[in-house]
């Protein structure tokens, strides 16, 4: 080597002791504010663990990867911050692609760390070699193979970057084990090299102008708020709007909060499982302004019959959204809150009390119901457990019966109060969410709900709750079945139950107790409350088995396919055909 | 069947410059693959600048998955740049090396008709012939209905290259 190399590599940034590319990987993650990492070892991650071993980041270790990423997930969602996962090569890194899918589809921001096959060993079938570049591409925001242990400090500053700004996705690293385990002598604090990387911000000044002449001429108008908002932290930017036009609001499922339910103004949530009132404001409305949302098939339904006649407003950070399923008359590419910090400045109120009186008629004409007449319904221990917490739960929902029914009784006061597996529609989700919400907010009270079936593709993960002692409370809706499918059997496919009965599910709270966790059943609606709130007092992890009745279904419904005027409210008596909508 | 109009119109030339890096063609491959769309042609060259990469890709459809497609691969980290060109705002070029028969009757028609299309005549012996022919795809599509007829045994086109006129960017 000649001194002229040596000097080279020698940077000013050079450590004073020779360090691995592990340890670089650490402390890049301790300065990029890392302070969890969800994961579980294996062969060629070794090195990375043993580098975490010395650092403050605490390591959550989980029974499955798929578990980890939830969480994950989970705590980026309730704390807007990038969840970071570290898991194994070939396995461990396939585990993750369902939680990575959860992630993008719902636009959370998330880091994968995939531990690799030594790099002269790639592609050629190593033990434990998956291509998780190639077999995550879809489902990532952008993802990295390392081939130079110097370039790590850059990639995961560049990661970190990418994967919270902008519309957020999951960015997976790939780490060769040889690239972990050697030594580092580059720069800990390297520039971003991501020239065709853009984040829009202040939307165009014109399109926001004549967005706002849309508004000052309608005489009913929506706002419909979704995630985007939430991420946009446009929480006040959107009261203030909706308070200075006195319009009605509704949300998407994962827009719940950004918009205090409780108001009078917000409608609740649209679409499929929607409340009656904020489909009618749909067929209704003439003007419909999109904040973060995407026009996703459950609200649309059928796109040719979608707020017909009503003027189609869009913002969104995505260009990419703009015309994918709605051709907007007006759109503006932006941050969401600073687009509606300038939109309301040209915006006047206008009279809407007549239409603010029709949904109002709606909403008592139409309200959200059950009843206790015929035993122990899901929407009575949803409905208790939002009695009792009244807004204050960060409450996690996982896929199926019950999330629509949480979204329809826990009404929401805050974005980052409700989480849920809204895109992907993931189940397994809710409870590892939870998990992940809670070691995120500590101090905020975290109820998971989820479904018989679904808690059990993610239940080993009750050993991490026990092990960190973690207060989360679960509700499981217990109905033994594979509700949702079932609910579409019997209404659609003359009843034919097909794979749907959940016989074999084990004694969840004897399963709770196995794991030295607090079990708790509910099986009486007089003890609903009462039970409830003994979850709510204990101080430690609860796991409540919730037996409600079979086959309670879900209703209002729009079927798959449909537009919001064949809104199905009461319980049908005759049969339906079969719905033309995607799942 | 769509009719040629019609063919001709569903044709789309899209140019993107790209970062020079490994799987980069892949996500762009991905981006119409999952859409059901398919590439007719793609050429990969190095741009000017080593860092980057030139891909011209032609395609057939709907021009609204089309545009779809076009802003999904915009948003590629590796994406630096992307356009989709006319006929009108840019300079479309292609090259064919056509194999063809040669017989002792047919040769001095080919040799005709090679030079009638500004071609070169780049391999011959008693057997066959090589035609090198620059154009555009309308022209290589003329010149290769021409010399059908004589028995083209191979053919190899490199797929078009697009440039921008003036001083827009490609």
């Amino acid at each position: 080597m000649t001194p002229k190399h040596k000097t080279k590599t020698h940077s000013k940034f050079l450590s004073p002791k020779q360090i691995t590319g592990a340890e670089a990987l650490v402390k890049c993650l301790e300065n990029n504010g890392v302070e969890y990492i969800f994961g579980l070892p294996g062969g060629s991650v070794i090195p990375i663990f043993d580098a975490l071993v010395n650092s403050k980041i605490k390591l959550v270790l989980v029974r499955h990867e798929q578990g980890a990423t939830h969480m994950a997930d989970g705590y980026a969602r309730a704390t807007g911050k990038p969840g970071v996962v570290l898991v194994t090569s070939g396995p461990g890194a396939t585990n993750t692609v369902t939680g990575i899918m959860t992630a993008h589809m719902d636009s959370v921001p998330m880091v994968v760390l995939t531990g690799q096959t030594i790099s002269p060993m790639l592609g050629k079938d190593a033990f434990q070699e998956a291509d998780i570049v190639g077999i995550s591409m879809p489902a990532v925001k952008h993802s990295y193979l390392v081939k130079n242990t110097n370039d790590i400090p850059r990639i995961l500053k560049e990661a970190f970057y990418i994967t919270n700004t902008g519309r957020p996705g999951p960015v997976l690293i790939d780490l060769p084990k040889d690239m972990v385990a050697g030594p580092f002598t580059g720069s800990l604090d390297p520039k971003m090299d991501i020239p065709g990387y853009t984040v829009p911000a202040k939307g165009n000044q014109k399109d926001i102008l004549k967005m706002a002449k849309m508004f000052n001429e309608a005489k009913k108008p929506l706002l419909l708020v979704g995630h985007g908002a939430v991420i946009a932290k446009a929480e006040d930017a959107v009261r203030a709007f909706v308070r200075k036009l006195k319009i009605p609001v509704t949300n998407t499922l994962l827009g719940k909060g950004v918009f205090p339910e409780t108001d009078p103004l917000n409608l609740g949530m649209l679409g499929m499982h929607g409340t009656a009132y904020a489909n009618k404001a749909l067929i209704n409305c003439d003007l419909i302004c999109s904040v973060g949302s995407r026009w996703d098939d459950r609200i649309n339904g059928n796109n040719a019959e979608f707020c017909v006649g009503a003027k189609k407003l869009h913002i969104d950070i995505d260009p990419a959204e703009m015309g994918k399923i709605v051709k907007p008359d007006a759109s503006v590419v932006g941050d969401a809150r600073l687009v509606l910090e300038e939109l309301i400045k040209h915006v006047e109120p206008q009279d809407t009390r007549a239409w603010i009186e029709e949904l109002a008629f709606y909403r008592t004409e139409f309200p959200l119901k059950y009843s206790n007449d015929h035993g122990l319904t899901a929407q009575k221990v949803i409905d208790e457990l939002y009695q009792l917490t009244k807004g204050k739960a960060t409450i996690v929902t996982d896929v199926g019966q019950h999330q629509m029914w949480a979204a329809q009784f826990c009404l929401t006061e805050h974005g980052r109060k409700w989480l849920s597996s809204g895109g992907a529609g993931t189940m397994g989700y809710g409870f590892p969410a939870a998990v992940g919400a809670q070691f995120g907010t500590p101090k905020e009270l975290v109820v998971a709900i989820v479904g018989d079936g679904g808690f059990q593709m993610t239940m080993p993960e009750l050993a991490t709750v026990a092990v960190h002692k973690l207060p989360v409370k679960v509700i499981i809706i217990n109905n033994r079945f594979l509700g949702m499918v079932r609910q579409w059997q019997e209404l659609f496919f003359g009843n034919r139950l097909s794979g749907v009965d959940l016989e074999g599910s084990p004694d969840f709270v004897k399963l709770a107790e196995a794991y030295g966790i607090k079990g708790i059943r509910i099986s009486k609606v007089e003890d609903v409350r009462s039970k409830l709130l003994e979850a709510l007092d204990h101080n430690g992890p609860v796991l409540i088995d919730a037996e409600v009745i079979k086959e309670g279904n879900v209703f209002p419904m729009v079927p798959a396919g449909k537009s919001a005027h064949h809104i199905i409210i009461e319980p049908p008596t005759t049969q339906l055909e079969k719905p033309t909508g995607s799942t | 069947m769509a009719n040629k109009n019609n063919k001709k119109r569903d044709t789309h030339t899209i140019s993107m410059l790209v970062a020079n890096k490994p799987g980069v063609l892949v996500r762009v491959a991905m981006v119409f693959a999952r859409r059901g769309y398919n590439i007719d042609a793609l050429v990969v060259s190095p741009s000017v600048n080593p860092l980057y990469s030139r891909m011209t890709i032609t395609a057939k459809g709907d021009p609204n998955t089309l545009d779809q497609i076009i802003k999904q691969a915009a948003k590629l980290i590796d994406m630096i740049h992307t356009e989709e060109h006319s006929d009108v705002d840019a300079i479309h070029r292609e090259l064919a090396l056509l194999k063809v028969k040669a017989t002792p009757a047919n040769k001095a028609t080919i040799v005709k008709l090679a030079k009638k299309f500004r071609t070169h005549i780049v391999n011959e012996n008693d057997k066959a012939i090589i035609i090198e022919q620059t154009g555009t795809t309308d022209e290589l599509d003329a010149m290769e209905m021409l010399l059908k007829k004589h028995g083209i045994t191979e053919m190899v086109r490199s797929g078009k290259l697009v440039m921008a006129k003036g001083k827009e960017s490609t």
